[in-house]
């Protein structure tokens, strides 16, 4: 298992096997890029919908509908990735939390008002919004990328946590 | 049912695609927007992949009649910058800088480290609750109907 989790906030302790943290990874990068890509791609070719998660999550908190059996087959499929992922004999990449549980529960709480308030996410914007040339996902991108920057520039290295 | 399955498979590789790209790992992600610490470009590069091979299906979609498993293509419409969508995409990268989780990784790796996941995951769904009781922008008759993801 490469995956850590330190809950307090400390940088756990990093063992053997891969790392690539901080490393530049541009081969998986550009793959998985493409996969991500070929997902969203497929999912308007096929089902005929943007692959969007908060949009096809936000849709799943409305009363049940003919919508609903697609959305939740999408969603399983996201989270059994990394199952089929070590099935197919790979062994997983790290993933590495920092933050705390208090962190954790308001990053989540403005990610999940934010992506609804603001109609989509790092996928729906970033990748299909782009993709299909929308200048409110153009917009949209450039908004959450610049915010997240200057986030985590304030967090890290002016307030020095 | 063959939508259903399409959905699963699709899910899947972008789940897949997540995991190798390194976006799933919110450690890599904080360092691709650390951009004056030790700076990893690798997201860009996973969002430049993306971007190109998500555009070619969308023209390739376009062209077609209809597609293969719904009777019609339903994507936003919406071309127009409103505040909301500012505002929405501003807090929204506050929490996604907070953690370096976004929606599909943070559900992606819910079986992977599922504490902090799924602490994530539940605010998520919170915060979307929270978004239900906001009232409907006014004079924009289409503003709910036009998510665009």
């Amino acid at each position: 298992m490469t995956s850590r989790f330190a809950p307090s906030g400390h940088r756990p302790e990093r063992s053997s096997g891969a790392i690539h943290m901080n490393g530049f990874t541009p081969v998986s990068a550009v793959l998985g890029g493409a996969m991500i890509g070929a997902s969203a791609a497929l999912f308007l070719l096929l089902n005929g919908r943007v692959a969007g998660i908060s949009g096809i999550l936000g849709g799943l908190l409305a009363p049940p509908s003919r919508e609903t059996g697609w959305r939740v087959a999408f969603l399983s499929g996201l989270i059994l990735a990394p199952v089929a992922y070590a099935g197919l004999g790979g062994s997983l990449p790290p993933v590495t939390v920092d933050a705390s549980y208090p962190l954790l529960a308001l990053a989540g709480l403005l990610v999940g008002f934010g992506a609804r308030l603001g109609s989509g996410c790092t996928s729906g914007h970033g990748v299909c919004g782009i993709g299909r040339g929308s200048p409110r996902s153009l917009v949209a991108t450039g908004t959450f990328m610049a915010v997240a920057i200057l986030t985590v520039l304030v967090v890290r290295h002016v307030t020095g946590a | 049912m063959a939508k259903n399955a399409s959905a699963f498979a699709i899910g899947l590789l972008f789940g897949l695609g997540l995991l190798v790209s390194g976006m799933a790992d919110p450690a890599k992600v904080l360092a691709f927007l650390d951009v004056t610490g030790r700076w990893d470009p690798s997201l860009a590069l996973v969002m430049a992949s993306a971007l190109v091979v998500s555009a070619i299906g969308y023209r390739v979609a376009r062209r077609r009649r209809r597609p293969l498993l719904a009777p019609r293509l339903e994507i936003p419409t919406r071309r127009d910058l409103d505040p909301r969508l500012i505002a929405g995409a501003a807090v929204f990268g506050i929490g996604w800088a907070l953690a370096g989780l976004c929606p599909g990784p943070a559900l992606t790796i819910l079986t992977v480290v599922p504490a902090p996941a799924a602490t994530f995951v539940a605010a998520m769904v919170a915060g979307m609750l929270l978004f239900r009781l906001v009232p409907p922008a006014a004079s924009k008759p289409a503003a709910h109907q036009g998510a665009d993801a």
